[in-house]
């Protein structure tokens, strides 16, 4: 048990920081330093940048394209890249449908889609949850029938993120109403230009685009595209949820929000005295930094459970939940922060990038959208209710 | 004691519910932020026509004889509504500057033509470093000839792209943070060299950056007294914070309501998903938060205007503490429980929600509340 | 709308702080400021003294021999007792057997236990939990058997409060095994002397020794003693229940706790303290808030209407805050928290603190306290009784 890096580690650690420094174009990481939206292009250009080097998708096996970097190195990266203000690496390839198919799919299936995956060529989404299926998403009703070498698909897809920029979907659809409800779901991989599909952006409470609504209306989609057995797509799909779980839970981009938080708090002032020296500020300051630490400790055991061949439990709903609720706090501070200049709303500085001048410090006009909508995270990827239910299920035996 | 409503009160109360129950349904509210003033000018003339822009100020002053507990009435109804027009710039704050400063001049000038619906005021009190102490005051008003000229610059003023009087706090005598040397000046809007950057607001309000350039006023622009406008100014806020407490507290049950209404009908596992206990104690828990912050509202009200000025004070804060805590716990409540609903534009929730915050943030956190509670209780 | 107390409001308080005065002595004040626990001769001097002022059953009405206060006199009476350091008075007749006693009882019930209650000749004490029936208290199995004019009792109570103090017991007990839980119940007195009663004693997380178990062996209790029809019990139960909600808020104490923390915190050093000062600016603004939902409840009460199920958020509310001071008073005495000194706590003792005073009592009370979300049907309870009963969820 050690916690000090080893030379290699140190070594590591510079190379990763060297090759951000060469790669990472400077106005992606000034835009992603002020908290602003990024655009489509911005992620491709760095994670094309990451793809060259065979380093973006870091956490696959080396059989299948990945780095076979230890725990310790993927930690690195993960705070290097974070410290450094690249952009989040979308997870909807990579994470999500990327171990799918290397576990899951074919010889076919892997040879065709994981290259674009590894290169990021292709921007991939997400189609899991519908309007009546959130939290209880075995009750999705989106259709697909088998009709000769296709599968037919109708039904509605929602919290679709970023769909309105994706070339794939990953789709649980219902390929036999009679079965038991996880019985009769299929995982199918759908190409977002087929006819049928229709795009519709749901307007966050912040003002932004970020997640639609997806409509399929007789989506013809090859019986090739079916990953894994038909019928067994929630087993897929259940493997999907655990290894999102525990990226989730965003830690470096936390830690790094405690820095810019901190920033905040020495340019703002109280009574002529910068705010990080107000000692109710410094309290509430320190004891999200605590909780920060506690949690990246708790993914730390967590992952050095999985570099000795464990599976990531269900406890990482933990970090889920924890990782949530910080991101949470985080915004919310830096809303008090700001104080009255949290008030000004700049939507076009917000979303087109525009040189509008910021009405308060430029670090204000963004922070009370972001506190509005980062309280997603405890909704997403499973709400914080249900990973409580999973827990008090699955490891606690209630 | 008597903690009941009289008769007029509950007349007053279910004359400006009927208001916003067949004027401010949601989707009529969000055409009405649409709008280029982002209020509509004939309901600020049935509210004129109403008495409500009088309710709260003296009959010598051409108002109704009330005060903050009809007040808090009409506040708590338009929070309910998420009500657009404004209100607290103009009667609350102009106006309550008015009531306890102005001389019976500017009175006749501006309170009377206000309770007519005729003029609308903005106050500006905030400056960029200024953050919750309302003495810290750069803005200065140079003395030239019999009048004044100012100079400076006053961020967020609620209303000021609306107005016709803007009401000024501004430097006179002593240092940028001394309570002594504030004075209160009120200013036409289109005073030469008064220049302003309007924008919306989080929870879509209008609000305005003003720039003063070599603003000249006359000696009749200060209200009140010279160099003792902090403690004046004081007074109007701290009463003002009555009046958005209440509007929070109609904004927490509207919320609580529509939340409680959604896990009653939403399904999920075949069953309601009100039918959870976990969700069943939040929604315990958000309404206990509703009814505390109506608690401690119906105390400022009723303690606002005691002679003892940190009696007042300490019930203002205290009030603005509570409505703090109630309504970012209601707030994220009603959001997690609406699910992904909660976060989208769409439903009435989010907009419930940012309002609260930024009702949190106005006129001081929970945390300047708390500590300004702290040293008068501990000092006394 | 007001709050302003009248002329009228002004003299009787004065009047309550003159009769605590006169009535009080300094050795039980001095027990309540310094957190130590009382002996049952405290309590009960003290209620005597206010039963023979007629004050006792302050809430009763007029008829039963209550005072006919209003609600304002009734606030201004709790308080000013709780600024004095008065001892709480005990619920067990005043508030909870009397007024089932006078609502459900027969005249003769009422001839024979209301007086023994109003000048507090007699000491009651509560039997409705059973170790297997807590929370899902019509769970419970203690059973009464009739036999000629008497029901055999036999069963089991615990979490009696004061019973080993109790001359009297009211009980809930099964008369029906076949109906419905709630229906096959009912109320029954029994006297503590009944052969077959035995008292043993539960100590406390800290030490104390205020609760019990009863056992009933082949009790012996005449049918005179039930209280209402035979299967009715439950609705006497509820009745019983809502009442104690409202008071088990505890305000008045909680005023002085605060008080009692701001004492401390200037011995400590702490008072200067901003974290520490916002936790009692806190606490004091919770304090408030309860403070005025009571008084909203109360005035609706006076207006006629009955506490409703609301009350509940009453005691969630006030069980927090209690514990809450307890915890802020522990967290103020520091390593002084550490010293166990039971003589100091529970008995009338010359020995001195090991630290300051105020620091003697503060971990067991912090302790003792997390009882009160617990008791009188557990917050979680209050919550489920919330949810069902206002939310309609």
């Amino acid at each position: 048990m050690d916690l000090a890096f080893t030379p290699e580690d140190i070594a590591f650690r510079d190379e990763v920081r060297a090759f951000v420094a060469a790669n990472l174009d400077r106005d992606i990481a000034d835009k992603v330093a002020a908290g602003k939206h990024l655009v489509r292009d911005d992620y491709m250009r760095w994670q094309q940048a990451l793809g060259r080097k065979g380093w973006l998708v870091y956490t696959w096996p080396k059989k299948h394209g990945g780095p076979g970097w230890s725990v310790t190195q993927r930690y690195i990266f993960e705070n290097v890249c974070a410290e450094m203000n690249a952009p989040g690496i979308i997870p909807f390839g990579t994470k999500m449908v990327g171990p799918v198919i290397y576990t899951f799919g074919s010889e076919e299936q892997k040879a065709r889609f994981l290259p674009d995956i590894r290169e990021s060529t292709l921007w991939w989404c997400q189609g899991y949850s519908e309007p009546g299926s959130g939290s209880d998403l075995a009750s999705l009703r989106t259709r697909a029938v088998r009709d000769g070498d296709h599968y037919v698909v109708n039904g509605s897809k929602t919290w679709n993120t970023m769909g309105h920029w994706a070339d794939w979907i990953f789709c649980l659809v219902r390929t036999d109403t009679d079965a038991k409800q996880q019985e009769g779901i299929s995982f199918l991989l759908i190409d977002m230009k087929t006819p049928g599909i229709t795009v519709k952006p749901i307007i966050m409470a912040d003002g932004g685009h970020e997640v639609n609504e997806v409509f399929f209306d007789d989506v013809r989609v090859p019986v090739g595209n079916l990953v894994g057995k038909e019928g067994e797509g929630w087993t897929y799909a259940k493997f999907l949820l655990a290894n999102e779980r525990l990226g989730i839970a965003a830690i470096p981009q936390s830690k790094r929000g405690v820095e810019t938080l901190k920033e905040i708090a020495r340019a703002e002032t109280d009574n002529g005295r910068p705010l990080i020296e107000d000692s109710s500020f410094r309290d509430k300051l320190a004891d999200l930094d605590i909780q920060v630490t506690a949690l990246e400790f708790t993914e730390l055991r967590a992952l050095s459970t999985m570099a000795v061949g464990g599976a990531p439990g269900p406890e990482v709903s933990f970090l889920k939940i924890r990782g949530s609720e910080i991101q949470q706090r985080i915004t919310e501070l830096a809303v008090e922060a700001v104080g009255y200049y949290a008030m000004p709303y700049q939507p076009s500085l917000l979303w087109q990038g525009a040189n509008e001048e910021p009405i308060g410090p430029a670090y204000a006009h963004q922070s009370a959208p972001r506190y509005f909508n980062v309280r997603k995270t405890s909704i997403y990827g499973g709400s914080n209710e249900i990973q409580k239910n999973v827990i008090s299920k699955m490891v606690l035996g209630l | 004691m008597d903690l009941s409503y009289s008769d007029e009160q509950k007349q007053i109360k279910e004359g400006v519910e009927r208001f916003v129950r067949e004027e401010y349904a949601f989707e009529t509210r969000r055409k009405i932020a649409a709008t280029p003033r982002g209020w509509l000018p004939g309901n600020w003339a049935k509210f004129a026509e109403l008495g409500w822009l009088g309710m709260a100020f003296s009959e010598e002053d051409g108002g109704f004889g009330g005060g903050a507990v009809e007040t808090s009435i009409i506040m708590e109804a338009f929070g309910s509504g998420l009500v657009l027009e404004p209100y607290l710039p103009t009667v609350l704050l102009g106006g309550g500057a008015l009531a306890l400063g102005g001389s019976k001049a500017q009175k006749d000038a501006l309170l009377a033509p206000m309770i007519e619906g005729k003029k609308q005021f903005a106050f500006a009190y905030v400056e960029k470093q200024s953050r919750y102490n309302l003495a810290d005051v750069a803005v200065t008003a140079r003395k030239d000839g019999a009048g004044y000229v100012l100079d400076g610059h006053k961020g967020v003023v609620y209303n000021a792209a609306s107005a016709d009087q803007i009401f000024v706090t501004a430097r006179t005598a002593g240092g940028q943070r001394d309570g002594k040397g504030v004075t209160l000046f009120v200013v036409d809007a289109d005073a030469a060299g008064l220049s302003r950057r309007d924008y919306p607001t989080q929870d879509s309000l209008r609000a305005s950056e003003l720039t003063f350039r070599n603003v000249k006023v006359g000696a009749d622009a200060v209200i009140g007294t010279l160099d003792e406008g902090a403690s004046l100014v004081e007074r109007v806020v701290d009463r003002a914070i009555v009046g958005i407490c209440a509007e929070a507290v109609g904004c927490m049950d509207a919320v609580n309501k529509a939340t409680l209404e959604y896990i009653k009908t939403r399904k999920q596992f075949g069953v309601a998903i009100g039918k959870f206990q976990v969700l069943q104690h939040r929604m315990v828990d958000c309404f206990t938060n509703a009814q505390e912050a109506r608690s401690m509202t119906l105390m400022a009200s009723l303690k606002i205007d005691d002679p003892d000025v940190d009696t007042s004070r300490k019930a203002a804060s205290g009030a603005k503490v509570q409505i703090g805590k109630s309504g970012k716990f209601v707030g994220q409540s009603a959001v997690q429980m609406h699910g992904g609903m909660g976060v989208t534009d769409e439903l009435s929730v989010s907009h419930y929600f940012k309002r609260l915050t930024m009702i949190d943030t106005m006129f001081g956190s929970q945390q300047h509340h708390l500590t300004r509670y702290g040293n008068i209780s501990m000092a006394a | 709308m007001d709050l302003k107390l009248s002329a009228g409001d002004e003299a009787f308080r004065d009047e309550v702080r003159a009769f605590a005065a006169a009535n009080l002595p300094a050795s039980v004040v001095a027990k309540t400021w310094s957190g130590r626990h009382f002996e049952r001769e405290d309590h009960m001097a003290w209620q005597r003294a206010l039963g023979r002022k007629g004050w006792l059953t302050y809430t009763w009405p007029k008829k039963y021999g209550g005072p006919g206060w209003n609600v304002t006199q009734r606030f201004l009476f709790e308080n000013v007792l709780a600024e004095i350091g008065a001892p709480r008075i005990l619920p067990f007749g005043v508030k909870m057997v009397g007024p089932v006693i006078y609502t459900f009882g027969t005249e003769e019930q009422k001839a024979r236990f209301l007086p023994g209650i109003r000048e507090s000749s007699v000491s009651w004490c509560q039997g409705y939990s059973e170790p297997g029936a807590g929370s899902d208290l019509a769970s419970l199995r203690a059973r009464a058997v009739r036999e000629g004019d008497h029901y055999v009792v036999n069963g089991q109570k615990t979490w009696t409060s004061f019973a080993h103090w109790g001359d009297w017991i009211f009980c809930l007990v099964r008369t029906d095994p076949d109906k419905k839980p709630q229906e096959g119940i009912s109320f029954l007195l029994i006297d503590m002397k009944t052969p077959g009663v035995t008292v043993r004693p539960i100590i406390m997380l800290d030490g104390a020794h205020h609760v019990n178990d009863v056992f009933l062996d082949n009790v012996r209790v005449p049918v005179e003693n039930r209280i209402g029809q035979e299967g009715a019990g439950w609705t006497c139960a509820k009745f019983l229940l809502a009442n104690e909600r409202l008071g088990i808020a505890e305000v008045p104490a909680s005023k002085r706790g605060v008080q009692g923390l701001r004492d401390i915190a200037r011995a400590e050093g702490l008072s200067d303290d901003p974290s520490f000062r916002d936790k009692i600016s806190d606490i004091d603004l919770q304090v408030a808030a309860l403070e005025m939902s009571e008084l909203r409840v109360l005035s609706d009460m006076a207006a006629g209407g009955a506490p409703g199920p609301e009350v509940s958020t009453l005691k969630v509310r006030g069980s927090e805050i209690q514990q809450r001071i307890a915890e802020l008073a522990c967290e103020a005495v520091g390593d002084y928290g550490a010293p166990y000194q039971p003589e100091l706590l529970f008995r009338d003792s010359n020995e001195s603190g090991i630290g300051a005073d105020h620091a003697v009592p503060a971990a067991a009370r912090y302790f003792n306290m997390r009882k009160t979300s617990i008791y009188g049907g557990t917050n979680e309870i209050q919550k489920n009784v919330m949810s069902k009963m206002v939310l309609g969820l």
